[in-house]
């Protein structure tokens, strides 16, 4: 059982990594959130996940499940607010973009702010 | 009515938190259960979000897939994102998209855009009535009823039984 937590904890940080390594890769601050919230979340459920199954007899299981849950609820109300209050402000997209409706749309209704 | 079951379900999430932070020891229990009532009474005066939650045998088996089929698209997701980062190219095609849907609830709505966040390749950056505004990192409809039909309507065909 140990070794099974072991191994789920191993996997959760590799997501981690890979979500640090894809906020430096990404070329603009939209798709670096998109690395930043989905890698954080998988990484951060399975590491918990196996800590609570590696060390059963602390009976931290539903404590654990609790903050999961948290994790899964607030994660992408955060990075939500994030991507909208920086396209409010008017942060550019990376030159590979191929389409802002929400940019043509703001400018269709003038000074109705979003 | 739509008072009472917010207020109903309210306190059975409650309980279950209470459960799980503590033990199901008597003791534990009768305090929960009166601290719980306490918090149900001071949160009267919010907005019922939770009274849109349908409660019959259809919509609680619709939720129990809702969360499977939620975990295989957040796992997909990760998967994906992580090999476009791994990749030397660096294979994006971002943009942003909008989508409509049909949910009139909410929290329904709520939970549809946290949904999307956390699927594949979108990200919702903003919310105006029943249109979403999605940052997809792999644009492959421009048209909202393309784009709709490949983000939205995975999630939105059990959301609507849970929330209607």
């Amino acid at each position: 059982m140990e070794l099974t937590g072991a191994i789920i904890t191993l996997i959760g940080s590799l997501f981690l990594f890979l979500g640090a390594l894809g906020i430096f890769r990404m070329p603009d601050v939209y798709n670096r959130m998109q690395a930043g919230t989905k890698a954080t979340t998988l990484g951060t459920i399975l590491f918990l996940f196996g800590i609570s199954i590696g060390h059963l007899e602390c009976g931290c299981f539903g404590k654990i499940s609790i903050l999961i849950l948290f994790v899964i609820f607030t994660n992408p109300v955060s990075s939500n607010a994030l991507a909208r209050a920086s396209h409010y402000v008017g942060i550019k997209l990376t030159d590979k973009t191929v389409k802002d409706d929400l940019k043509k749309d703001n400018i269709e209704n003038k000074g109705e702010k979003i | 009515m739509k008072k009472l079951k917010h207020s109903i379900l309210l306190f059975l999430i409650m309980m279950i938190f209470w459960i799980l932070f503590t033990s199901t020891d008597i003791q534990e229990l009768i305090i929960g259960v009166i601290t719980s009532l306490i918090i149900v009474s001071m949160m009267n005066k919010l907005q019922p979000v939770l009274g849109d939650v349908k409660l019959n045998p259809k919509s609680i088996i619709y939720s129990i897939i809702y969360i499977f089929v939620f975990l295989k698209e957040l796992i997909k997701s990760n998967v994906d994102v992580a090999l476009r980062v791994i990749n030397p190219k660096l294979p994006i095609n971002p943009g942003i998209v909008k989508v409509k849907t049909k949910l009139k609830s909410p929290l329904g709505r709520a939970i549809l855009a946290n949904s999307i966040t956390l699927t594949p390749g979108t990200l919702t950056v903003e919310m105006k009535e029943e249109y979403f505004y999605i940052h997809w990192i792999d644009v492959t409809s421009e048209n909202i009823e393309g784009a709709t039909k490949s983000i939205v309507s995975n999630f939105e065909k059990y959301l609507e039984v849970i929330f209607g």
